[in-house]
């Protein structure tokens, strides 16, 4: 695979979403590690190369371009706009044989007609660039799976306990056994008249204790509930047969009618855009662990037998990220890369 | 070729190595005048090179040293893939040491990393920061809370009197090596029920990356042999 290769294919992709209205954009390689930091936590440190300059403090390698260009379309306005861009991100591997630097290919949306609109046309454009090269599309829905926690029958400190680790299964599921059961009121810890030191306040520790004793009157999540997040969790199939699943759940757990009505809505956008919706495979629990500031609609576009390479595109709804930065609340974000060094390798 | 042996240049580690070895047929003391760091060991064809006992890693990542002795705890954290790297020759047992996790005695509601997790969240929304983790051992620490599935906190690097953080206020917790624990109790801290990271000791180690060839292999085998470790 030549260097030439790949940057002849990130031209096409770019011109392929000029096509589509978007405007070309470019992003500085070193970004302020602060805002990533607080964006993504710790483990950004983990993938990102971070370097320091003693003036202007610690920065990173581009890990992606989301951040830049959502800071980017703030600074101009928060409009309905399309932007597209190409350039090289920076990941440290766990594994030697993967490359740490390689090209992407973006399309974002910001605004759009709604919803569903958006949602499917950010998938057509990857969709249409993808699928004739053989790609097999995936998708799945966080926004579902909040609807779900939302919906049961607990209390609003463990449902924001829930949001909060959504993409971090393992204490998910921790958090559910735990709230599975009844739980006594903690006791108290540590040494009685221990010296008050560090930031963290007196108040802050007895607002948790009191915190603590009133979710010990929680009753216990039911059986039923918890079977029914789990079903919720456990979705994968083709989308039509996904949304009459969707609509027998949702006669237990009515809090996710909103959710299903659209994803109802997705699925017709995506058939008037000449997908044939029904048939796109569906996993309730895609990009649960592996896209983490997504928030709704999430999408990858696969190399069906090659289990070896990372997903050539992925994309989807990021509305939280933008506000975090300073979009309105009805900022509505959705995009996606496309790595062409993944297609020169995989061309015939 | 002289089989290079990495060893810690001061301290309890070098004197609990010394004895260590001696115990076991093979002589080591130190050379030259008092401060001088140099040593030799009563076989011949080992070098012994006196190195920081945070240095040894690196040294037997890039192959510099064909064999070192240091904590189980450095060699974990500054080498990526530290197994593909060096291989465990023996377990020295001393320098034993748990890379722990500790708050302030007087945080009553955190006993747990659940807790932890749950006062890291209600520390950002009060503070506007995240809830701050003074270490030096970054990777370990960072791999440990991302398994535990441990959210809104972030690592503040501390090279020493890490203890006293807290009562700086730079920072709100603390991830570090501890023995008996009174260096904590001191400070006022409390190590987590469940938040052992690593129970670590001194190790003799391999390096993958060392020119093993010539008599060098021959040489390990027959200090191997000689200190009853068998062949390695």
């Amino acid at each position: 695979m030549t260097e030439r290769a790949v940057r002849d294919e990130a031209a096409g992709l770019l011109r392929a979403f000029e096509a589509r209205g978007a405007v070309r954009i470019e992003a500085d390689i070193l970004q302020p590690a602060e805002t990533l930091l607080d964006l993504y936590g710790e483990d950004i440190r983990a993938r990102a190369y971070v370097t320091a300059d003693p003036l202007r403090g610690e920065a990173m390698l581009r890990p992606d371009f989301t951040v830049p260009v959502v800071q980017m379309h703030l600074a101009g306005g928060d409009g309905t706009a399309r932007y597209t861009y190409s350039g090289k991100v920076f990941r440290k591997q766990p594994d030697a044989d993967r490359p740490v630097e390689y090209e992407q290919v973006g399309y974002e949306l910001f605004g759009g007609e709604g919803r569903a609109a958006a949602d499917a046309e950010v998938f057509a454009a990857f969709h249409a660039l993808l699928a004739p090269r053989g790609l097999v599309p995936a998708t799945g829905d966080i926004g579902l799976i909040r609807a779900a926690v939302l919906g049961l029958r607990t209390s609003e400190i463990r449902k924001r306990a829930l949001l909060r680790h959504l993409w971090r299964p393992r204490r998910f599921r921790a958090l559910i056994d735990r709230y599975r059961l009844a739980r006594p009121a903690p006791q108290p810890v540590g040494a009685p008249g221990s010296p008050e030191i560090g930031l963290r306040s007196r108040a802050e520790i007895d607002a948790r204790l009191a915190a603590l004793a009133a979710d010990a009157g929680v009753p216990p999540l039911s059986a039923g509930e918890a079977e029914l997040l789990d079903a919720i969790l456990g979705l994968k199939e083709a989308s039509g047969m996904v949304l009459s699943h969707l609509r027998d759940i949702a006669v237990d757990m009515p809090a996710i009618r909103d959710a299903v009505t659209g994803f109802e809505a997705r699925l017709a956008a995506l058939d008037a855009a000449g997908i044939d919706a029904a048939d796109v495979p569906f996993e309730a629990s895609y990009g649960r662990t592996t896209l983490e500031y997504y928030d709704g609609f999430v999408f990858g576009f696969v190399a069906s037998g090659r289990p070896d390479l990372p997903a050539v595109a992925t994309g989807g709804r990021y509305d939280t990220l933008t506000r975090a930065l300073g979009g309105s609340d009805n900022a509505a974000s959705v995009g996606g890369v496309v790595r062409p060094g993944l297609l020169v390798e995989l061309a015939p | 070729m002289t089989l290079k042996l990495g060893i810690p240049s001061k301290g309890r580690l070098m004197e609990k190595t010394f004895d260590w070895f001696g115990a076991r047929g093979v002589e080591m003391r130190t050379a030259g005048s008092g401060r001088e760091y140099v040593a030799k060991a009563g076989v011949e064809g080992l070098e012994l090179v006196l190195l920081a006992a945070g240095e040894i890693p690196r040294e037997l990542g890039a192959g510099r040293i064909h064999l070192g002795v240091t904590g189980m705890d450095v060699v974990q954290d500054r080498l990526a893939h530290w197994d593909m790297q060096v291989k465990e020759l023996a377990r020295l047992g001393f320098g034993h040491a748990d890379l722990i996790i500790a708050v302030p005695d007087f945080w009553a509601d955190v006993s747990t990393l659940h807790d932890l997790d749950a006062a890291a969240a209600a520390f950002r929304a009060a503070h506007g920061h995240r809830l701050r983790i003074a270490t030096k051992y970054h990777r370990l620490v960072r791999e440990f809370l991302r398994d535990q599935g441990v959210a809104d906190y972030a690592l503040v690097d501390s090279q020493g009197a890490t203890e006293g953080t807290v009562r700086n206020l730079t920072a709100e917790a603390v991830a570090d090596i501890t023995s008996t624990g009174e260096t904590l109790r001191a400070n006022h801290l409390r190590p987590l029920d469940d938040g052992v990271i690593l129970k670590s000791q001194a190790v003799l180690y391999k390096s993958r990356a060392a020119d093993w060839s010539g008599d060098a292999r021959d040489r390990l085998s027959a200090l191997l042999d000689r200190i009853g470790l068998g062949s390695g």
